[in-house]
């Protein structure tokens, strides 16, 4: 049972208001019909399983029926930040312990939301 | 056809204009399960106020805001969560998502409020218009009254959501799990909390409750 | 001392009992007398029984060995009625009530001879791990009969057979601060988080808070512990920011410090609950608490020795014995040998000799493997002229269903072997020590490994961020340390919440100077370990050091694996007791060291937790949500049959009574769904259609949105008209269909599938938020606003004439129109859309109106022959024109092209709507892809099964390739004739054509593939 911040409701809520809708940041390609079938096949099935840091998909279903993304540490479930659509993550695979200080300032906010729940 | 379907939106009232006999949601509930009476060993009481007008309204707070102001004299409220009421007590307004707030009013208001939201909004017979949208869904929902001293310990068998007055205090509304249902859950003054629940679910959602409240003498006002 | 005669182990004085109240109570059919503050085990101990059980395997007579939830053996079946059984309830954790009735759990027929002894005595030798795998393997057929027997002989408790009379319920609890454990630490831990104001839960096990404390030697303040555990207690129950659970015990600790914690809350007072001020309480409840930050005083266990005969009724764990008799003043025998690794365990052996020679109880020896014990308690122990015998241990306790003696010698634990002669002790009680296992199960639910600790000689609790273990539970055994590490502890948690710690004055201790304690698991015999009589690790799962070692050598070497073989640490046990010492021995037998050999898993639950408890109040009526129309009353009344949709109840058919029959009966199900298929496509029925999603969409991209999200156009819908249209995913497959009408240049509304409601709209917002959100329009669910009344049939515009200012004219109220106006006074929306192929208006008022309406259509209906009818009819009326069901004639996997329904794909949209692309890839594309079809059963009376598989040649070998399936199947009392639905690969191209139906009876129908449309294929009769 996850401990979820919504970014929008700015709160945190029980996992059971929430869906989880899999991977975040999957582009549509922009123009499917030039795109091939093998691209497009990519975009439809194929998702990776990352050890670690993931960026998942969920919306507040019972709530403010927002969607947002979690990037989330597969192994231990701690939740190292919730953020809107449209915004970047702070914690990246590449970065687990955070972007470095210049781009992390400008989302500090962002992270500071889902504070106290550490898995 | 109608004039209304001319314009961009079909806005009508849903309300005949004739007296017809008119059901809540809990009608079926009060005839099949009842209304345990109210005595003076209720420490739960429960009320229905039936028929009231919900509206939905979709925007961006800033421009809803004016024509809220202009139209109730109320506040939209902002911050995630807030509940609002004019003076009387009678019409509130709650903030659901970054895009979406629930008027309630008293019955009979919403048709006319309906329109004077739009006309404040711009003409909804310009095709140019602002992008918002007003919903009635005065005949989906009902809203349920709940007080007395042991609510917070009914709340608490029912919801996930954290009741404690410091997390939840007068002013405040939410959207929830409840039971396996959920409703909106708002707590208007000090002792009262109000439920609004689906048409649909509050056979079930009052099951519930008067289950859940047995242990505390749960009583129904007719 | 004066002695009960009826408790014949019960002290005339001293522990926390009431003398003043006895209970009597029920074991294994033969009554027995208490007192309140005995737990079932007291009590039996008290009495003198000590067989409780058979144990699970080798059916040996078991005593009780513990005073806790890691009592191995005394599991007992409580009930005196069946619908109050409750199976597998440790008897150490069950608080004696008046009129208890309790069983043994093991040992069919009965615990002191039974059937399976005769395999434990002949096979017991030869009952290796993996035994019933083993020997019961062949024949493999046979397995189900030798499993029903074998359990019935090892018993594993039993469920009631009758409904529970109790009610259960869950609580949703939050705080700051969850404490986990009333001992020293916890209590010093929860006193400072209550006074820093922070939120406070303090939840313990046990029947009264305090722990080690309530039976305590030590001081504190000069004053007894228990005085100032209920000092505290006193505090604590005075702020409102605490909540104090007793009988509590925390469970399971799941994601993000969300603890299950299992009250019971009438357990201790009968066997169900009693009735208050007319009400029945909750028996017991789970409380779901969302902690801010945890901390754990779980305390520890203490670890029995492992030595030959340490099964035998009267070896105890040494801290247990002390609990009977400081807390129960029961003592569980006359002549007592310790055996011991540490100090701590000497408090044993004091609290039996200071009882007094005239009690008639001795303490005949203290057995210590260290060389030279020097510690206070041993010098006090030395003071009273107890025989300690140093460097050794018991290596075998003597005895059949009760220990008579144990043999001793000196021993090397180090090179694990014997080293002395052995003397044999006569006596009636061992207790043996080995030292201190923290409490790690919590902790080990989060999934962060506990780490190995010289020092404590025992795994601490590895902690994820946010938790902290504080006194025992970390191997602080000391009992001032372990106050100060409570405070400290707390205050660590506070600061994590943003608090400061309040003020608290830790107590005085009288503390005692204690040598240093040895490793010791295993005792070594003189026999090896395979030849020596059975050494126990796991009483519960009767797991010995033979089986383990065994197990190593058959290549076991990973704990893990250990632990999968023998069974070690399964089920209710959890491996309280034998896990540390299992490692300890793979260990040795592996030549490895105990954190080498793996760490070990807890999962949740700790302790069992009753059914009752997890289901709390979602049962019986309550179980799921049932959703109801506005009509629902007027359904009931007609006595109609419903059918579950999704969480819906709709009327599935309204059996009328029988013209000709005099006792009421009702027609069948045939005879009903008959006479309303006939009544709509002859005269005129009603549906309540309310359960369809409906969605109001407004915005100046409202009409975009649709012609993305939609497979067919919308750029030319006017208001006034509405539209069939399929929503599909983006890898083209159907989701969801429905009709969706213009209501104004920038206002629609959406219909979609019953079932399907929820989650069209999740995927509205889906798409609008996360791909298009420059798109300006707005979703709102208004399902539950309308009532959707459909009437439908030839004469469904006289009807609807009489009560409505609608005009109904065929030319200017057309088909796939809608309009508003008034229908029964009052005001609506009527569409001209229709699903079951005949003249139909669809009419939707707000809820609240819907019963004036449709009674006033019943009012006028009399005459036209108006007839309601339910969802089957419904199947029956759409199948009949080939109209689906999304998710009975699709499943996932359907496209519209598949279905036939080129005609609802806008192929030459300007944008790439959702599922289109998907319609071009080559799977999409193959010439042999299931496609809709009709089937005409070769016999008419037949109607095929629902599912039915399809071939092609029924003659073919089995296994026959299957080429599609039986999608939707009725009898069509229109056709007079059976007629199905299907998918068949490539069934597009295949009319006329002959498929064969093999079914379950052996029977093979034929029938023919046809187009899907089976009545009034020019579709005239709704244009009418």
């Amino acid at each position: 049972m996850f401990h979820i911040y919504c970014p929008y409701c700015e709160e945190l809520r029980e996992e059971e208001e929430f869906h989880p809708k899999g991977q975040a940041h999957i582009a549509r390609p922009t123009d499917p019909d030039t795109c091939s079938d093998e691209a497009w096949g990519d975009y439809l099935f194929f998702r990776d399983n990352p050890r670690g840091i993931h960026h998942e998909l969920w919306v507040h279903a019972v709530g403010c029926r927002k969607f947002f993304n979690i990037t989330r540490n597969t192994v231990s479930y701690e939740i190292l930040e919730t953020y809107k659509i449209g915004e970047e993550p702070r914690f990246t695979a590449e970065h687990p312990a955070g972007k470095p200080t210049e781009q992390a300032a400008a989302e500090a906010e962002a992270v500071a939301r889902q504070e106290g729940v550490k898995a | 056809m109608s004039d209304h379907t001319l314009t961009c939106a079909n806005v009508y009232d849903a309300r005949p204009a004739t007296e017809v006999p008119a059901e809540s949601p809990l009608a079926w509930s009060y005839q099949n399960t009842g209304r345990p009476s109210v005595s003076e060993k209720s420490r739960v009481v429960l009320r229905e106020r039936a028929m009231l007008g919900h509206l939905i309204l979709r925007g961006g707070a800033i421009v809803l805001d004016d024509a809220v102001r202009q139209v109730l004299g109320l506040q939209l409220p902002g911050r995630p969560n807030a509940l609002s009421h004019d003076e009387s007590g009678e019409r509130s307004i709650q903030w659901l998502s970054p895009d979406e707030w629930l008027l309630i009013v008293p019955g009979g208001e919403e048709f006319e409020l309906e329109q004077r939201l739009r006309d404040a909004l711009g003409d909804a017979r310009d095709t140019a218009v602002k992008n918002y949208a007003i919903v009635n869904v005065g005949g989906g929902q009902t809203l349920v009254e709940l007080e007395g001293e042991c609510v917070r310990e009914l709340l608490m068998k029912s919801t996930p959501y954290d009741v404690h007055p410091d997390a939840f205090p007068v002013g405040k509304g939410v959207t929830t799990v409840f039971a396996k249902s959920n409703l909106i859950l708002r707590r208007p003054t000090e002792d009262r909390w109000e439920l609004v629940l689906r048409r649909s679910f509050a056979d079930y959602l009052y099951r519930w409750l008067l289950d859940a409240g047995a242990e505390y003498a749960i009583g129904v006002e007719a | 001392m004066n002695q009960s005669v009826k408790q014949p182990n019960r002290l005339g004085e001293g522990g926390r009992i009431d003398r003043a109240r006895t209970l009597s109570f029920t074991f294994n059919g033969k009554r027995y007398t208490g007192h309140a503050g005995d737990t079932l085990a007291s009590a039996l101990l008290a009495n003198g029984v000590d067989i409780v059980n058979r144990s699970f395997k080798y059916s040996r007579p078991r005593g009780i060995v513990a005073a806790g939830p890691e009592e191995p053996n005394a599991l007992v079946q409580l009930g005196s009625t069946e619908a109050a059984q409750v199976p597998n309830v440790r008897a150490t954790q069950q608080a004696l009530f008046d009129g208890l009735t309790a069983q043994s759990t093991n040992g069919w027929p009965n615990v002191q001879r039974d059937v399976m002894g005769l395999v434990g005595k002949l096979g017991g030798r030869f009952m290796p791990p993996g035994f019933y795998y083993k020997t019961f393997m062949a024949p493999a057929s046979m397995w189900m009969t030798y499993e029903k027997v074998i359990r019935m002989g090892a018993g594993l408790g039993r469920s009631p057979m009758v409904p529970d009379p109790d009610v259960y319920d869950h609580l949703n609890q939050h705080c700051d601060l969850l404490v986990v454990g009333a001992g020293p630490a916890g209590l010093a831990a929860a006193l400072t988080a209550a006074r820093s104001g922070a939120r406070v839960i303090l939840c313990d096990e046990q029947e009264e808070m305090g722990g080690s404390l309530l039976d305590s030697r030590e001081r504190l303040n000069n004053q007894p512990a228990a005085q100032w555990a209920e000092q505290v207690l006193a505090e604590l129950a005075e702020c409102d920011n605490v909540t104090l659970l007793a009988r509590t015990t925390a469970n399971g600790y799941h994601d993000h410090h969300f603890v299950t914690l299992h009250e019971r809350r009438t357990e201790h007072l009968g066997e169900t609950a009693p009735v208050v001020d007319g009400y029945c309480p909750s028996r017991s409840r789970m409380h779901r608490v969302r902690a801010g930050q945890v901390l754990l005083a779980t305390g520890a266990h203490e670890r029995p020795l492992v030595y030959a005969g340490n099964d035998v009724p009267g070896n105890l764990v040494a801290g247990a014995v002390s609990t009977y008799i400081r807390r129960y003043g029961v003592v569980p025998g006359t002549k007592l040998v310790l055996s011991t690794s540490n100090d701590h365990a000497y408090r044993v052996a004091l609290d039996w000799h200071d009882l007094g020679k005239a009690s008639g109880r001795e303490v005949v020896a203290i057995v210590d493997a260290r060389q030279a014990p020097d510690g206070e308690l041993v010098e006090q122990a030395r003071a009273r002229g107890i025989r300690i015998i140093t460097g050794s241990a018991v290596l075998e306790a003597k005895g059949d269903k009760r220990v008579s003696g144990a043999r001793v010698a000196t021993i090397d634990a180090e090179a694990f072997k014997v080293t002395g002669q052995a003397e044999t002790l006569a006596c009636d009680t061992i207790a043996s020590s080995g030292g201190y296992s923290p409490v790690i199960h919590l902790a080990s639910h989060t999934g962060a490994r506990p780490t190995w600790s010289d020092e404590v000689l025992g795994f601490v609790p590895g902690l994820v961020k946010g938790v902290h273990a504080a006194g025992s539970a970390r191997g602080i055994h000391d009992l001032a340390e372990g106050l100060a590490d409570g405070v400290a502890m707390a205050a660590r948690a506070l600061e994590a919440l943003g608090r400061t710690a309040g003020s608290i004055e830790l107590p005085q201790v009288d503390a005692l100077r204690e040598g240093a304690a040895c490793a010791l698991y295993q005792v070594p015999h003189e026999k090896q370990t395979l030849r020596a009589p059975k050494q126990f690790v796991d009483l519960q799962n009767d797991v010995t050091a033979a089986a383990i070692e065994l197990a190593t050598r058959e290549g076991f070497e990973s704990i893990e694996h250990v632990k999968r073989y023998t069974a070690m640490g399964f089920g209710t046990d959890q491996g309280k007791l034998g896990n540390i010492n299992g490692m300890a021995i793979a260990a040795r037998c592996l030549n490895k060291t105990i954190p080498e050999v793996g760490t070990t898993v807890f999962r949740p639950n700790y302790t069992p937790v009753t059914f009752g408890a997890i289901a709390g109040r979602h049962c019986r009526e309550l179980f799921d949500p049932e959703r109801y129309t506005a009509l629902h009353q007027w359904h009931v009344e007609q006595g109609a049959e419903f059918e579950d949709v999704g969480q819906w109840k709709r009327p599935w058919y309204f059996p009328q009574v029988r013209a000709e029959a005099a006792n009421g009966e009702r027609e069948s199900m045939a005879e009903a769904v008959a006479r309303e298929c006939l009544a709509v496509r002859e005269k005129v029925g009603i549906l309540d259609a309310s359960t369809l999603g409906k969605i109001d969409i407004q915005g100046p991209d409202a009409r975009e949105f649709l012609n993305r999200i939609y497979t067919n156009k919308w750029a030319k819908l006017e208001v006034g008209r509405a539209r069939y249209g399929l929503m599909c995913r983006d890898d083209g497959m159907l989701m969801d269909d429905g009709t969706t009408s213009c209501l104004g240049e920038n206002h629609f509304l959406m219909t979609t599938t019953t079932g399907g409601a929820a989650g069209v709209m999740e995927w509205l917002e889906l798409w609008h938020q996360t791909e298009w959100p420059e798109l300006q329009v707005y979703f709102t669910s208004v399902t539950d606003h309308w009532a959707t009344m459909t009437v439908t049939g030839p004469e469904a515009r006289k009807l609807l004439a009489e009560i409505t200012d609608i005009d109904l004219d065929r030319e200017r109220f057309k088909f796939m129109d809608w309009r508003e106006g008034k229908v029964a006074d009052v005001p609506a929306r009527v569409f001209r859309i229709s699903f079951t192929g005949e003249l139909a208006y669809e009419i939707n008022v707000q809820a609240n109106y819907a019963r004036h309406v449709w009674k006033t259509l019943f009012e006028h209906g009399d005459k036209y022959g108006l007839t309601p009818y339910g969802t089957e009819t419904m199947h029956v009326l759409r199948a009949e024109k080939g109209f689906i069901i999304v998710g009975q004639d699709s499943d996932g996997s359907v496209t519209p092209e598949d279905l036939g329904m080129q005609w609802a794909v806008g192929y030459d949209k300007p944008y790439s709507w959702v599922g289109k692309r998907a319609l071009s890839r080559s799977d999409t594309r193959r010439t042999e892809r299931k496609q809709l079809v009709g089937l005409k059963p070769k016999d008419p009376k037949v109607v095929l099964e629902e599912g039915a598989q399809i071939v092609f040649d029924p003659d073919h070998a089995i296994p026959m390739p299957m080429v599609g399936h039986v999608t939707s199947s009725y009898y069509s009392p229109t056709l007079e004739s059976g007629f199905a639905l299907a998918v068949v690969k490539g069934g597009h191209r295949r009319m006329g054509e002959i498929v064969y139906l093999p079914s379950a009876d052996g029977k093979t129908h034929a029938a023919e593939i046809v187009g899907p449309i089976f009545y009034d294929s020019k579709g005239e009769r709704q244009h009418v």
